[in-house]
């Protein structure tokens, strides 16, 4: 009875380290998946997205304080990233497809691509930019006239982000403000 | 003979090593094959009122800063607010309606191609100190009294 006791125990504590194992190498696996040069390691990001973001303040600014690739496209919370991940699964099919493979059909899929992101982004109330931007920590004070008026009403009439923050980080597709209107963005 | 002379003169003086050290640009004196200090770059002004005018034609400055502002083939950052569309709800100065005749003087419906990238005639202003000294004045009907 105690040997079997024992043996119990000890498969119990065996599953124990094979699932501490395996739980952290599948989060490890995971995170090496949310660094900038995973994202980049396809030229059809670092050819077209990764340049123009090169250009915006989230890449280089006066702090040193950076928003890589996954802070703004991959959610923080895991049961989102996740789903995110598992979605992008969709991202490797079009990789070897080569649907974007030339600049020229990136420009013509552009449109498309940023309206996915916008109605993410929408649908999850500026979730990723929140990480960082807070309406409780803005001060008003700080900020210039406009931005503080436009900010004003943003929070009275329950706005996000993305609702005005759109093309910060890449180019803005031509047309694209009739596309959002027809997209309800 | 003097007529001659004096060009002459002049002509040697200028190929005189004396002559060359006293050459200065608005850049310095540095040659550009050596590294120098990365200017300082400008702090535009955030955010603020409509600024005055120097002369009649002047085109209007920007009180604003533009950084990272989009103007290209595919959107113009500006027209999201200074548009005859969009100006009133983001209480911004409309387009000049001369902006929206071409090179012939023809009436467009839109802004036209030649005057869309607003950059080329308006500026942001900083508190930078001129680089050369400059007496201009306001011309009397544009000074504020």
């Amino acid at each position: 009875m105690r040997k079997i006791f024992n043996c119990s125990l000890g498969v119990l504590f065996g599953a124990f380290v094979v699932g501490i194992l395996f739980w952290g190498g599948f989060n490890w696996a995971l995170e090496l998946t949310n660094r900038e040069a995973f994202c980049i390691s396809c030229h059809e990001m670092e050819e077209n997205v990764y340049q123009e973001y090169r250009k915006t303040i989230h890449y280089n600014n006066r702090t040193g304080v950076r928003a890589t690739c996954p802070d703004c496209h991959v959610p923080k919370e895991w049961g989102p990233k996740v789903v995110r991940k598992i979605q992008a699964s969709n991202e490797l099919l079009h990789k070897v497809l080569g649907t974007i493979d030339t600049p020229e059909k990136f420009e013509k899929k552009r449109i498309e691509l940023a309206l996915h992101e916008w109605k993410r982004m929408k649908s999850v109330d500026s979730r990723e930019c929140r990480n960082c931007h807070d309406f409780e920590y803005m001060d008003f004070i700080e900020q210039g006239r406009r931005a503080v008026k436009a900010h004003t009403r943003a929070i009275e009439e329950g706005r996000t982000c993305i609702d005005c923050h759109k093309g910060i980080a890449h180019r803005l597709p031509k047309g694209w403000e009739e596309a959002a209107r027809e997209a309800g963005l | 003979m003097n007529k001659m002379l004096i060009p002459l003169i002049a002509g040697l003086l200028c190929l005189s090593p004396l002559a060359q050290a006293e050459v200065k640009s608005l850049r310095g004196d540095r040659p550009p094959n050596e590294d120098s200090r990365p200017p300082i770059k400008p702090q535009y002004r955030k955010d603020g009122e409509v600024l005055p005018r120097d002369f009649v034609q002047q085109p209007p400055l920007i009180p604003h800063k533009i950084d990272g502002y989009q103007i290209d083939l595919r959107y113009n950052k500006c027209l999201s607010c200074h548009g005859w569309d969009k100006y009133r709800e983001a209480g911004a100065t409309k387009i000049s309606q001369t902006h929206f005749k071409d090179r012939e003087g023809n009436d467009l419906a839109d802004i036209a191609p030649t005057r869309y990238f607003c950059n080329q005639c308006h500026v942001p202003q900083a508190n930078a100190k001129p680089l050369v000294e400059n007496t201009f004045q306001p011309v009397e009907s544009l000074k504020e009294k």
